[in-house]
């Protein structure tokens, strides 16, 4: 094993790394080529205007459009399938396939993500590559955990609340609640618990500290460092003895928040049953997703350079679809003035759902009415 | 090497002992005693006869009866499976109610009932199995220093699972059965209550629990190193100080400088046990009532070392985000 010393001697923060387990990462962790490079914007038409249906990379020109659906298809396509596996081959503008419309909602994620969270992703930024890597679906997600409802005939005895089994890598085998994810990534429960006052503070449970310590455990293996990559250990809640790293977390607790309720819980519609989990909800995004073991993702090697394009405007008022819930967003203007995006109709998935497998329904999805 | 007196080199067969006659009153003791050639390796060859006694038997039923609550609720957490059952048999846990639940007497059977009513009978046996250290003691005529120590033992207990908990106003405050799962509880506990490494009481414990080892293994050590002057005949030596007792003492006085008698060593040992858990007990119960957060209580009484700062900031504070 190695260790490394970050903090002031006597403190023992620092990481302790296996160097058989990182060298077997690099492998796991590459970017691929880009499909073509891609020559600079010199100003020609725009994707919005040259193509239908574009709703949030109207803004690109078409060689960068075609660029960035090139380089979708390798991250995220089944090879198999290539551009049919989001779009109707006799019409590309179609959204059909259900597919296309979650990737759309995707682009705008990922725009946000790369605009908004700076906090988190810094410079380097994400793409679809970051969380894909080359499958349809990722390959670290989460659902709601079937087993957290209680089964019948467990009335009388047998209760885990949670907490007890072996074998959860979500909380890398302790024996700790073992739905991190659901309080913490998707809901907004409080995750400090010790007191900042010394006696009379606030009464929380140790049962609250063991969810605590359970994202902590998933946060640790997803990352692939130890307790004191961010924290002091002799004093956890201490900002004033943590590693910067502790609030760069901070931040991407938030921002998965953010992507788990307004991108990806608002798809469940448009998604068909075999991407939802057993109690019906879309495949979530934990630390993992992202992380794969590594500190930094892809050793925090950014794509922007070669995909300027998912570095744009956030939302585009050539019809960007604002899911319901979803506050209208402010694009800044090149005179100065701000337009505000409203949100079009939203296309309710009791009535329009089945529509998304029929082409004779496209019509009513191809062009905003908002 | 020679004669070292680690295991027991001539181990004698004679006819058992069967122990001083009991007082009327008591039952007879149970069992033909036999003798084990491994046991006598290390210890006393002779295995039986038991006294089993009502406050045994009460004491060993009710211990059976948590026993088997908890392994049948832990059981059934896996489906009945029996394969399951022993592959994640450390895992496996009956926990506490959950905070809801108060003080509540009973909570729902599979939310915390079951907890209850195990932590229930496992006290119970356990303060009958000490009435029998104590009443045992006395029959044979004996002082009742093992029971008053055992009593340490049983504070600390019930200050994790009942008197705390009863201070907290609730139960989910308590330590689950499980072998992992009481382990993460330890955790979690020093997690929530800043650091339990600064809580005094705890470093007194630590004392005492390291001392108590340090301390079992120097007088075994040195009741056998003087095995070949009679130095285990340790009353003897006590009323009637022989070469064995005086030697042990010098050994330890030109080491450290002090020496501890035949008797003293004793006192010494039953004391550091008992400190263990007395002050380990004390620090419980200060412990999220008195006291939220050891180590800034550390820091307020100027014995937290202090470190440089890293200048890092909680970004809860800047007001952007929640």
């Amino acid at each position: 094993m190695r260790s490394t010393q970050f903090g002031f001697r006597g403190t023992a923060v620092g990481s302790v790394t296996n160097p058989r387990i990182a060298a077997s990462l690099v492998a796991l962790n590459g970017i691929p080529a880009t499909p073509y490079a891609l020559d600079p914007d010199n100003g020609g038409e725009r994707a919005g205007h040259a193509y239908q249906n574009v709703k949030v990379l109207g803004d690109l020109s078409t060689d960068q459009f075609n660029h960035l659906m090139a380089s979708i298809t390798q991250w995220v396509a089944p090879p198999a399938q290539g551009c049919n596996y989001c779009h109707n081959p006799n019409n590309m503008a179609s959204d059909a396939v259900y597919t296309k419309v979650v990737a759309r909602r995707m682009l705008q994620m990922t725009r946000n993500i790369n605009a908004n969270w700076t906090s988190h992703v810094r410079g380097v930024g994400v793409t679809c590559w970051t969380c894909h890597r080359g499958n349809a679906v990722p390959m670290n997600v989460w659902n709601e955990d079937p087993s957290s409802v209680p089964k019948s005939g467990q009335r009388l005895i047998g209760n885990t609340r949670g907490i007890a089994s072996a074998g959860h890598d979500s909380v890398k085998y302790a024996s700790l609640p073992y739905d991190p994810f659901t309080p913490y990534l998707l809901g907004a429960y409080p995750i400090r618990v010790q007191s900042k006052v010394a006696v009379n503070g606030p009464e929380v449970p140790i049962k609250a500290t063991e969810a605590t310590y359970g994202l902590m455990m998933h946060m640790s293996g997803s990352l692939g460092v130890n307790c004191t990559y961010c924290h002091n250990s002799r004093s956890w809640s201490d900002w004033s003895q943590s590693r910067p790293q502790r609030v760069t977390a901070w931040y991407g607790i938030r921002m998965v928040r953010n992507i788990n309720n307004d991108y990806i819980q608002k798809l469940a519609w448009a998604m068909p049953a075999n991407r939802k989990g057993p109690l019906g909800d879309p495949y979530k995004v934990n630390c993992t997703t992202c992380h794969q073991g590594l500190p930094l993702p892809l050793y925090g090697v950014s794509m922007r350079k070669e995909h300027p394009q998912l570095w744009g405007p956030v939302t585009r008022d050539v019809g960007g679809i604002a899911l319901p819930g979803v506050p209208a967003a402010a694009v800044p203007q090149a005179d100065g003035s701000v337009r505000h995006v409203v949100s079009v109709k939203a296309v309710s998935p009791a009535s329009e759902a089945p529509a998304l497998r029929s082409s004779t329904a496209v019509a009513s999805l191809a062009t905003p009415t908002g | 090497m020679g004669y070292q007196n680690i295991f027991t080199q001539v181990q004698v067969r004679a006819a058992a002992d069967m122990g001083v006659p009991l007082p009327k009153g008591d039952w007879a003791r149970d069992g033909k005693p036999a003798p084990s050639y491994l046991m006598g390796k290390f210890g006393e060859a002779q295995i039986g006869p038991f006294y089993l006694g009502r406050l045994g038997l009460a004491s060993l039923v009710l211990g059976f009866l948590a026993f088997e609550i908890i392994g049948l609720n832990m059981w059934a957490s896996v489906g009945w499976d029996p394969v399951q059952f022993l592959r994640q048999l450390p895992w496996l846990a009956l926990e506490p109610p959950s905070p809801k639940y108060g003080l509540q007497v009973i909570p729902p059977l599979a939310e915390g009932g079951w907890w209850l009513i195990a932590g229930l009978c496992m006290t119970t046996s356990v303060m009958l199995w000490w009435a029998r250290t104590f009443i045992r003691a006395r029959r044979l005529g004996l002082g009742t220093h093992t029971a008053w120590a055992f009593g340490s033992a049983i504070f600390l207990m019930i200050s994790l699972g009942f008197i705390r908990p009863l201070l907290m106003g609730s139960w989910s405050e308590a330590v689950p059965f499980g072998i992992f799962p009481h382990l993460d509880w330890t955790a979690a506990f020093s997690i929530r209550y800043g650091n339990l490494f600064y809580n005094p009481f705890h470093c007194l414990s630590i004392v005492f629990l390291y001392g108590s080892t340090l301390l079992f293994a120097m007088h075994g050590a040195t009741i056998l190193a003087v095995g070949r002057y009679g130095g285990e005949r340790e009353l003897e030596q006590i009323t009637d100080r022989g070469t064995a007792a005086e030697r042990a003492g010098l050994f330890w006085r030109w080491t450290m400088g002090f020496n501890a008698s035949y008797e003293s060593i004793h006192r010494w040992a039953w004391w550091f046990a008992v400190l263990t858990t007395l002050t380990g007990g004390i620090g419980i119960l200060l412990t999220g009532t008195v006291v939220d957060n050891w180590f800034l209580w550390a820091q307020q009484h100027g014995y937290a070392p202090v470190y440089p700062k890293t200048g890092v900031v909680d970004p809860a504070t800047l007001g952007v985000l929640k």
